[in-house]
């Protein structure tokens, strides 16, 4: 059976309910239920309409939870009838989905974990494997981030931007553990492109898709961090970069730039050099100046000053570097790039030494702990 | 089965006897290290002895309550003569004697010049739930 597939039709099912009249936590515990149930069935005995058993099933469940709850609350005139199957619903209901997923009113992590078991289908087991919390804990940040949208009806619009944010963090957190959060945050992303007709969508799917390409070379055999320029092209996934830059082509002809869609065009522009030598990093620089213009994130300068050093030499980009405020994450890996780059070595390698002590990850930390020793290895000799 | 919990400490433990900092060892030392303890947490998950395994920055905070209405008083980041946790790794093992034999062995991982580090690591069992019987 294709998880992928009976996950990409958990959307349409909750909004079905939804649309029935169903409050969305129930409905959303009563499709976890199909999916679960669905996942023992189907093997033996596949349905021929999968989302209309889908739906079936679910709906029966919600029945039965509401008329247990009933018969405490005496609310079952309300649900006992089941509503004529009406048009089968829009794509819209996919993307009020995401909107209430994305919800301003939810923390960030809330919004990740609702956004990829109401959306994504994934179990909360599933989430919480991948978050690395117990199974427990994410069960609850999940029925308190329903409970925080009680109030919130379904139809109400919502921002683009918000669900792109969420999108964005469940493809950073990478892919450490069972679930691969990249390969769910594009195929999310991709489902988003379809039910709405945004740049700024297009944007994001190109940058994952940009990014995701480049993640077989981006780790040794050991587990080492493999930088940019030191990358294996040829185990580049071409096929993924193509459908990128085609993605991302379409979406800046509209003439709506937006920080994804900048962001892509400088990950196109990496992903379009055969050898690190012939990177265009004048352009690499403009762009993050477009950037710069569109976001305040002083990340975006950081990464400027690297290109800098790389498009007009590394005191140049020991220059830009100097008017940002030093106590920025990584800033002190950037300045010891730089200075190696100038060939001042023993400040360079004091400079690795230091941003090792101050990562924020371990591959990271042990990355900038090999670059000290590799050039103090070189000043012995 | 009891837990033990491995400690290793960024300072605060004796000095190892081959102390030498990470980035005086060459690339290839860092890697063999890098193995050996990839290997040794692998070698424990395939015995079932493993339980976690987590590294710490070394830059923290101590944080107290002062009182109601108020906000927590915070002193950091560590002054530099304090006793300082790297990371750990928990165990559960079925005696004693196998949790000392474990932490020899990642004591023994291979530093500068690919000899062992004799890095002091703190062992410490965890109390357990009371037991069912107790007569």
């Amino acid at each position: 059976m294709d998880e992928a597939l009976l996950r990409s039709l958990t959307p349409g099912v909750l909004a079905v309910l939804v649309r029935r009249g169903a409050d969305f936590a129930a409905a959303e515990d009563a499709v976890q239920d199909a999916l679960v149930e669905a996942v023992r069935v189907w093997p033996a005995d596949p349905p021929r309409d999968a989302k209309g058993w889908l739906v079936t099933v679910a709906w029966r469940r919600f029945l039965d939870a509401t008329r247990a709850d009933a018969s405490r609350r005496r609310r079952e005139d309300r649900v006992e009838e089941e509503p004529a199957p009406g048009p089968s619903p829009a794509v819209d209901d996919t993307l009020q989905l995401y909107f209430l997923c994305a919800h301003p009113s939810l923390t960030p992590s809330s919004a990740v974990a609702l956004t990829l078991r109401a959306v994504g289908g994934l179990t909360t087991r599933q989430i919480a494997r991948a978050y690395l919390v117990p199974e427990a804990t994410m069960a609850q940040r999940i029925s308190r981030a329903k409970r925080t949208l009680s109030g919130v009806r379904f139809d109400q619009p919502g921002d683009v931007s918000t669900v792109l944010r969420v999108l964005y963090l469940v493809f950073n957190e990478g892919y450490s553990g069972e679930v691969d959060l990249a390969a769910e945050a594009i195929r999310l992303t991709r489902q988003l492109a379809a039910a709405i007709d945004h740049p700024e969508v297009a944007g994001l799917l190109a940058l994952m898709l940009l990014h995701h390409a480049r993640r077989a070379s981006r780790t040794a055999p050991d587990g080492s961090l493999v930088p940019l320029a030191e990358q294996d092209r040829g185990r580049w996934d071409t096929a993924s970069i193509a459908e990128g830059v085609r993605i991302l082509q379409a979406a800046l002809a509209r003439d709506r730039l937006g920080e994804f869609q900048a962001q892509a065009a400088i990950a196109a522009l990496h992903a379009d050099a055969r050898t690190a030598e012939e990177t265009d990093w004048v352009q690499i620089v403009e762009w993050y100046d477009e950037l710069a213009r569109l976001t305040q994130s002083p990340v975006v300068r950081l990464n400027r000053a690297v290109a800098v050093g790389e498009a007009d030499g590394p005191r140049a980009g020991l220059a830009a570097l100097a008017a940002l405020d030093d106590s920025l994450p990584r800033h002190t890996a950037v300045a010891a790039y730089l200075h190696e780059r100038d060939g001042d070595l023993m400040t360079a390698a004091r400079l690795y030494a230091e941003a090792a002590h101050k990562a924020p990850d371990l591959a990271e930390r042990d990355h900038l702990t090999r670059q000290a020793a590799r050039l103090n290895a070189r000043l012995r000799s | 089965m009891a837990k033990y919990l491995l400690l290793k400490h960024y300072r605060g433990a004796p000095a190892p006897v081959n102390d030498v900092p990470m980035d005086q060892w060459t690339p290839e030392e860092i890697s063999a290290h890098m193995q050996y303890m990839h290997d040794f947490a692998a070698r424990l998950e395939g015995t079932g002895e493993f339980v976690d395994g987590q590294a710490l920055a070394p830059e923290g905070t101590f944080v107290r309550y002062d009182g109601e209405g108020r906000p927590p008083v915070t002193d950091g980041p560590f002054a530099e003569t304090k006793d300082l946790i790297a990371g750990w790794m928990v165990i559960d093992v079925d005696s004693y004697e196998r949790a000392v034999e474990l932490a020899g062995e990642l004591s023994a991982a291979p530093g500068a010049g690919g000899k062992p580090i004799h890095e002091w690591l703190e062992l410490r069992p965890f109390l357990t739930a009371p037991p069912t019987i107790t007569e």
